[in-house]
């Protein structure tokens, strides 16, 4: 009986590893996919250079007594290409980690890295730069310095109104969506009174886009990833278990409130700090994790990293997809985020039997 | 006494929930706690797990005040169990009986941890659906998934907040069962607050009889439920029989106040 017993146990050990395993092997998949998709992405382009020509002249700055590459393939890599290309590798990464953490931490499957109302205060603080010419900063980092302004004072005045209420999930919603009409409506009277093209231009810096990127930009984002993703992945245990409810959590000893507004801010600091380099891009934050969840459950030790890594994915093959597809005009990649990923959720959805709202 | 409460009373900003609580609660005994809608149950089981802080009196455990303790000793004492498993997102049974080991574990879970999630899905019978969602099994497994969780906690005294009133009633018994099974095999000491008088009476030790935030009654089952203090809390008729030192109580109608 008690042999019996054991072997029992040790069978049902053994199932949750196998499972355990293969989520882990969909994390290790992602990167050697994310490096092959940069490769091809960095060999498509105006300029012709083949694959090969890529990889050399990206491993050249590593190893130069090894890898000959030419000026040319060199200079389109590393000063055309690269930046962008890394900076939706960044933002695809920190959009996908930020939205699992906020539909997790607000237990809505539909909020998304924006619900805290990023995207309209990013919005109006770009619009009242591009618009007005006023904000904080000056020359190119007018746009971006006002965008990270109010996409933080929309956040913090949400998160702020929420903590003095309990911080519950639907005050958090209910506050976004307010402050979100709030400034779409600034917006709009902005739009209003502006001229055509500063009314365009701020359109399409909306819609979200990958130009103009520099090593400089991209170091400030990475530096924003590196300090704010391990605040979050340490917390996602404690994540999964808030989702079981506020009592269960606080009475396995996760103080609640508190966890839930530091995910708030740190989130909210990630994402104002991509979204003023690349406008609001959409659809990415809300549907990676999704995609996630979908193969490989819910349990957020494993869904935050595989929908950062899914989110760079998409994204990068989003901003490709709108270099190309015109060529020699480049699509804005917010255009295309969701044209190409709503086909893959939609079959996901339906091929999976299980529902999840 | 495992457990004692003193002189209790907690108020959401100026409405008073709880007044004036004092009960206790021994080693290795059952104590349920019924009354009406609203009269306190769930809170009072909140306050004792220190999720809702109580405003004046104090929790003693093993003599100790637990607002002198730390959350998460607190967690290692006490494990709270909720009506039901509210989840939005998928959640397998494995983790969800994993989490009750957050009190002891860090980031990463380790092999006792995992052999204690094992032996838990065990004593509960529920090992064949350990990979299956939580949310595709039935409301009775669930239950037992819930309870499963608090067994990996190691808790010694287990706080039910009405754990049969999504069941049928097979599985009523048989989790009320579950529960009296685990008191005699590990020790345990539970608080159960339940709306059924006849599972409250049955399977109790002592029984607490609550009224507009106040216990109006207290003692054994045979005691405390007497057609007169069964009128006197919900206004309601009812008639109660003994019979092979079993008590049954039949509802019969509400009577005007």
């Amino acid at each position: 009986m008690a042999a019996d017993g054991r072997q029992r146990d040790a069978q049902v050990e053994e199932k949750y590893l196998n499972v355990t395993g293969k989520k882990v092997s969909f994390i290790l998949i992602l990167p050697p996919l994310i490096l092959l998709t940069l490769g091809i992405a960095t060999s498509l382009g105006s300029a012709d250079i083949t694959m090969g020509e890529a990889y050399t002249a990206l491993l050249h700055k590593f190893f130069p007594d090894y890898f000959r590459s030419n000026w040319l393939a060199e200079t389109c890599v590393w000063d055309l290409r690269l930046p962008r290309i890394l900076m939706g590798v960044l933002a695809g990464a920190g959009l996908g980690i930020s939205g699992g953490v906020i539909q997790g931490v607000l237990r809505n499957p539909l909020a998304s890295p924006y619900t805290l109302g990023i995207s309209s205060g990013a919005g109006f603080g770009a619009s009242l730069a591009i618009l007005a010419g006023a904000g904080l900063g000056g020359g190119q980092y007018l746009v971006i310095g006002n965008a990270f302004a109010f996409s933080l004072i929309s956040a913090f005045i949400i998160i702020g109104l929420a903590s003095q209420k309990g911080a519950t999930p639907e005050t958090m919603i209910l506050a976004g969506i307010a402050m979100t009409c709030l400034f779409s409506s600034a917006t709009t009277v902005l739009q209003y009174f502006g001229e055509a093209d500063a009314v365009k231009e701020a359109v399409f810096w909306m819609v979200g886009d990958l130009g103009r990127m520099s090593w400089n930009k991209l170091f400030m984002v990475f530096m924003a990833l590196v300090i704010c993703l391990p605040l979050l992945l340490f917390k996602a245990w404690d994540l999964n278990i808030m989702g079981a409810g506020d009592e269960t959590a606080e009475s396995l000893g996760v103080s609640v409130k508190r966890t839930r507004l530091e995910m708030m801010v740190v989130s909210a600091l990630l994402v104002a700090s991509i979204v003023c380099f690349t406008g609001t891009i959409g659809f990415i934050g809300l549907v990676a994790p999704h995609i996630v969840r979908m193969v490989i459950g819910g349990d957020n030790r494993f869904l935050l990293p595989a929908s950062g890594l899914v989110g760079a994915i998409m994204l990068l093959v989003a901003d490709t997809v709108a270099r190309r597809i015109v060529a020699p005009v480049i699509l804005p990649v917010g255009t295309l985020t969701a044209f190409l990923g709503v086909p893959l959720f939609l079959y996901l959805i339906m091929k999976k039997r299980r529902e999840y709202f | 006494m495992k457990l004692e409460i003193k002189d209790m009373t907690f108020s959401y900003s100026s409405v008073p929930i709880l007044n004036d609580i004092c009960m206790a609660l021994a080693c290795g005994e059952i104590l349920t706690i019924v009354g009406p809608n609203g009269s306190g149950k769930s809170t009072l089981i909140r306050c004792v797990d220190r999720i809702l802080k109580p405003q004046t009196g104090s929790i003693l455990l093993d003599e100790r005040d637990i607002r002198e303790m730390r959350r998460m000793e607190i967690a290692k004492r006490l494990g709270y169990v909720p009506q039901s498993a509210s989840r939005v997102f998928p959640v397998t049974v494995f983790e969800t009986v994993l989490m009750g080991r957050r009190p002891h574990l860090g980031w990463k879970s380790s092999q006792k941890d995992r052999e204690k999630v094992v032996e838990a899905l065990g004593l509960l019978g529920i090992e064949d659906f350990a990979l299956r969602d939580i949310n595709e099994i039935s409301g009775g497994e669930q239950q037992r998934v819930l309870l499963a969780r608090a067994l990996a906690q190691e808790a010694d005294i287990l706080l039910l907040d009405e754990p049969t009133s999504n069941l049928d009633i097979r599985h009523q018994l048989e989790v009320m069962e579950i529960i009296k099974k685990l008191v005699a095999k590990k020790g345990l000491s539970v608080i159960i607050a339940i709306h059924d008088l006849n599972l409250a009476s049955r399977y109790a030790d002592k029984v607490v009889m609550m009224k507009k935030g106040r216990i109006f009654a207290v003692g054994d089952p045979a005691a405390v439920f007497t057609p007169q203090n069964i009128i006197e809390t919900y206004g309601v008729e009812s008639v109660v029989k003994h019979d092979d030192g079993e008590l049954y109580i039949l509802p019969k109608r509400p009577v005007c106040a």
